[in-house]
């Protein structure tokens, strides 16, 4: 350690941990809260078939340290799979795959612990209580359909997130089946869409802040005027037009710049009116709650609370009241950094924190006459600091309304239920690849039709499209299940799509087929990986209750190199 | 158990992708493709989060002649995520660990480790790779590298023309671009989406302090200066961080700010981008998806593509209103999954690429030294140390000192005294081997 000798270093403080130090990178995402989430965590990976994307999604998720994993596949590793998968070695040929993979995962963090299950897809999933102890569980393409809705039953039941993953040449799929209600408060909304300053509605405290700070305005030095906070200004001027107009507020587009000009006339050039009129538009707004926000505070969840309703509920109620009540949602308190003397910003910050602050306790006041009222119990007491934590993201917490997974039956044209509409809108949306998602559907009902008999067969009696030699055929068999998909989607909406978008349609997703069948199952490792990073972003997401996961299917193009999110 | 390096049964998955038309081949296509592949020389910049990735995809991708480049050694914040380091190898240059990693694992691959800057190669080691992949945090090696390789190009020798794959994580968002030097759009061309963040004005810093990063940059700059300057600041030296990380926190309880921690003073003084396996893992293999492409043909690569609607047989990307070919895919994993992927239009004045001079319009009586330090925060120019010429003749030198103490009389003259509207500037930087042309319009 470097020393001068004139001077005593000072002794090393509030020095991060072995543990801080080695995850400071991610921590500066989803901190200490979301890292305890993902050590308590126990990841289920079901392999089939290659079985890439499903232990590159591992990969990055033993890194940032999950707590345990699990690998479940009886396949041998053979020579194909050490030119595709990373995590196994010469040495691995012939010896269990999930043994392999779990070892050289390992590796890669010895906080984490894996274990591998050798043991046949179909005999195991339909143990009693196999999926008790995994808080998560991956399934890869290809498997027999009935043991997918078998394991579809179980993770329902348990509400455990599931994803459901395909990755075949060019071309990878995952969807994501969430509990019917999944409720997130810490989304981290961008920085600039939070400033929630309540300058229409100011309370008294604030009022006054800005009376003193702008009071005898044309007698102040140059220094205390271009050091007047822009909030205070705004609230100057808005003083100054309501008296102009009958105590009406700027509210119209038109007036709002009419009075960005009032302000301007302030000053042609200090940059703390240069700060309130770029300020003007963003900030006077009523500080009303999103539709979505609206529709999640009034959710039969919220207004339906029970002595065990999870906490996310019972807050979300006593929100509600509070809106009901004051026509606005608690105030966050934040205050983004702006031109003002030190002294002074200190101050509007404390204004605006005392204000949350009571903002909160009225709202914990609420909660604890709710838990009262419901009778719960002494165990469930809500935490103060998750009520806090609400108060300040109510206006961007968002709700994931989960849907179970799709799962195809052999022989049987796949229909969409209340999602068919959409559906056959997302078809002639130039920018949608729905179209490669039913191809996807397509190519389960493929392998669905052409599995041999599981008891006897398990998993290698799947036949995935091109397989054997003659890939052109199946593209066309695959091709002929789309357009039967597409037709039957297109009556049961009620629709017609004309010539010759219809015909393009037809064509374009024959195109699909024709690579998803040259792959012949194949996956390659760059969408395997690719794959296999947007899967564990997602899980992280779901995991520690942070960021906004996706709602519910993925598909990326690997040719045209584009993603698209569609909710099945 | 024994395994032939050289048998295809390895590659039977890849061989289906490799050995069967698509939908989008062409109808010659297929012939020699894998002895393409195989001989095909490929340079990977940086061996960090991104590089990790980027040699574990082009090995398992049937890439067998690799080179990678990276001045860096181990740290222990690097292993949450660059999966080719175990604790027992910090403090090991990374280029060789993750070379001799991926050899060991994908037998057969062959990857020369770098242990240098990339200014230390020059254009004839570059000139024997069929592409370069970048995984790297700097900007200004980004630029040095694009705009080598854009000088590289020679009209008769097809073998100097050099695709160049880079990609940047940032958090949850990223992108990967493709250029073809001179034939789309280059690093330079879009340097203005990435705009440097503003600094916080000195004054703030010294008199009015007002957020704990304030308090921070005031030890980092000015107080460190004052107090400590014998010592080389050296920010992965706890005692140091901590001297800094007490010296803000005096300050901000001094005016009453909070926030002040370890953790913030060490992202700020070292100016720390939160960096996750997942999103490298995304944006390292969309850039080897393409590299796999380019390198195969096996389906149609990034800005090797003719935008659609348009008819292939006049297309022109040159035109003025013709759209680019897609080169560009941003992504962002915060709030569900977006990828938006748009051609990037190559600029007829861009200072590498193109060859008009850009346009700046300077107040004529700003003074020399303003434009100069003006150049460091414009999003276009981003240049840290400019030398100055116009016409023949010299405004302002940054190094060698010698000529810069001759020229920094000219630092206090005004514009307007210095050059005619309407005059070209030459301006050139040590960290780029190349010249950025401006004509300048006085206002
Ligand atoms: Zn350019």
């Amino acid at each position: 350690m470097a020393s001068s000798q004139n001077e005593v270093p000072p002794p090393l403080q509030d020095i991060p941990t072995a543990k801080e130090k080695k995850y400071d990178r991610q921590l500066r995402l989803w901190g200490a809260g979301g890292q305890l989430a993902l050590e308590e965590t126990h990841i289920l990976l079901i392999n089939n078939g290659p079985g890439v994307t499903g232990v590159e999604t591992l990969k990055n998720l033993v890194l940032p340290g999950i707590g345990q994993f699990s690998i479940l596949d009886s396949a041998v590793v053979s020579e194909a799979d050490l030119g595709v998968n990373f995590f196994l070695d010469d040495d691995s040929l012939g010896k269990f795959r999930a043994e392999e993979t779990v070892k050289l995962l390992q590796e890669l963090n010895p906080d984490v612990k894996g274990t591998a299950i050798t043991e046949p897809l179909e005999t195991w999933a339909v143990k009693d209580k196999i999926f008790t102890p995994y808080t998560l569980v991956l399934i890869a393409a290809p498997l027999d359909p009935a043991i997918l809705a078998t394991i579809d039953k179980h993770v329902q039941a348990l509400e455990i997130p599931a994803f459901y993953l395909h990755s075949v040449g060019y071309y990878s799929q995952f969807s994501l089946y969430l509990p019917p209600a999944f409720p997130i408060v810490d989304t981290h909304p961008d920085p600039t869409s939070t400033d929630d300053l309540r300058l229409l509605k100011p309370w008294p405290a604030l009022l006054e802040f800005a009376k003193q700070k702008t009071a005898s305005m044309d007698k102040m030095n140059g220094e205390q005027f271009a050091h007047i906070p822009w909030i205070a200004l705004i609230l100057h001027y808005l003083q100054e037009w309501q008296a102009a107009h009958d105590g009406k507020l700027p509210t119209e587009y038109k007036e709002k710049t009419q009075f960005r000009d009032l302000v301007r006339k302030g000053s042609p050039s200090e940059e703390n009116f240069d700060e309130a009129c770029a300020a003007v538009l963003k900030t006077l707004v009523p500080p009303k709650p999103s539709s979505k926000v609206t529709e999640i505070l009034n959710a039969p969840e919220a207004k339906n609370l029970t002595a065990t309703s999870p906490p996310f509920w019972v807050i979300a109620n006593a929100i509600q009241q509070f809106y009901e009540k004051h026509g606005e949602l608690p105030l966050p308190g934040a205050v983004p950094d702006l031109k003002a003397q030190s002294d002074t910003f200190i101050q509007l910050q404390n204004i605006y924190k005392t204000k949350a602050r009571e903002d909160c306790a009225e709202v914990v006041a609420t909660v604890r006459s709710l838990e009262k009222n419901l009778g719960r119990s002494g165990k469930l007491v809500i935490d103060e600091k998750e009520v806090e934590n609400f108060c300040k993201g109510a206006a961007h917490i968002h709700l994931v309304r989960g849907r179970p997974l799709k799962i195809v039956t052999p022989d049987t044209v796949t229909t969409f239920g209340d999602r068919t509409k959409y559906l056959a809108n997302e078809l002639t949306n130039p920018e949608s690849l729905s179209l490669l998602y039913i191809a996807f559907v397509a190519w389960d009902e493929y392998v669905a039709t052409h599995t041999t008999s599981t008891k006897e067969a398990g998993s290698e009696g799947l036949k995935v499209p091109g397989a054997g030699d003659d890939y052109e055929a199946d593209a066309e068999k695959l091709t002929g299940i789309s357009h039967k998909i597409i037709d039957s989607v297109i009556k049961e909406a009620g629709t017609f799509v004309e010539d010759p978008e219809y015909s393009q349609i037809k064509e374009k997703v024959g195109k699909i087929c024709v690579e998803l069948a040259r792959a012949g199952g194949a996956e390659l490792h760059n969408i395997a990986s690719l794959t296999g990073g947007l899967v564990a972003q997602e899980i992280i997401k779901v995991i520690t209750k942070q960021y906004v996961p996706i709602d519910n299917t993925c598909v990326f193009d690997g040719i045209a190199s584009k993603s698209y999110v569609l909710r099945i | 158990m024994a395994v032939n390096g050289d048998s295809r049964a390895r590659w039977r998955y890849m061989d289906h992708i490799l050995t069967r038309p698509g939908a989008y081949t062409d109808p010659e296509w297929g012939e020699g493709i894998i002895g393409t592949l195989e001989n095909a020389k490929v340079l990977v910049i940086g061996a960090g989060g991104l590089g990790c990735e980027i040699l574990k995809n082009l090995a398992l991708s049937g890439f067998k002649s690799i080179d990678v480049i990276d001045m860096d050694t181990i740290d222990v914040s690097n292993l949450n995520r660059q999966f080719l380091f175990r604790q027992s190898d910090v403090g090991k240059p990374k280029a060789s660990v993750a070379a001799d990693f991926v050899m060991k694992r994908v037998p057969g691959c062959k990857i020369n480790a770098h242990v240098c800057k990339i200014q230390d190669k020059d254009e004839e080691f570059y000139m024997q790779f069929s592409m370069v992949i970048c995984g790297l945090d700097s900007i200004e090696a980004r630029r040095w590298i694009n705009a080598l390789l854009v000088g590289m190009v020679d009209y008769d020798n097809d073998d100097s023309l050099k695709p160049l794959i880079d990609g940047g994580t940032e958090g949850f968002k990223g992108q990967s671009r493709v250029v073809i030097p001179r034939m789309t759009s280059c690093i330079e061309c879009q340097l203005d989406m990435h705009a440097p963040r503003a600094a916080v004005p000195l004054c703030t810093l010294a008199t009015i302090p007002r957020q704990p990063q304030h308090c921070i940059e005031w030890a980092h700059i000015i107080k460190w200066e004052e107090e400590r300057k014998d010592i080389q600041l050296d920010t992965d030296d706890p005692e140091h961080i901590t001297w800094l990380y007490r010296t803000a926190l005096k300050r901000a309880q001094e005016f009453g700010i909070q926030g002040v921690t370890y953790s913030m003073t060490q992202g700020v003084v070292k100016n720390i981008i939160p960096a996750i396996a997942s999103t490298n893992a995304i944006i390292a293999a969309s850039c080897c998806n393409e590299a796999f492409k380019i390198a195969t043909s096996s389906a149609p690569a990034l800005a090797n593509t003719i935008p659609e609607g348009v008819d292939p047989e006049t297309y022109d990307p040159d035109e003025e209103f013709a759209p680019a070919p897609n080169n560009y895919m941003l992504y962002t994993g915060d709030n569900s999954i977006y990828t938006f992927t748009f051609g990037h239009k190559k600029k007829p004045d861009c200072p590498v690429c193109g060859n008009l001079p850009k346009d700046l319009t300077v107040p004529g009586d700003q003074t020399l030294q303003e434009l100069i330090e003006s150049f460091a925060e414009r999003p276009e120019a981003q240049l840290k140390k400019p030398s100055l010429s116009t016409g023949g003749k010299t405004l302002f030198f940054s190094s060698p000192e010698s000529l810069r103490q001759q020229t920094e009389g000219n630092l206090r003259k005004k514009m307007r005294d210095l050059m005619e509207d309407g005059e070209e500037v030459v301006v050139t930087d040590p960290a780029f081997p190349t010249e950025f042309k401006y004509t300048i319009h006085l206002t």
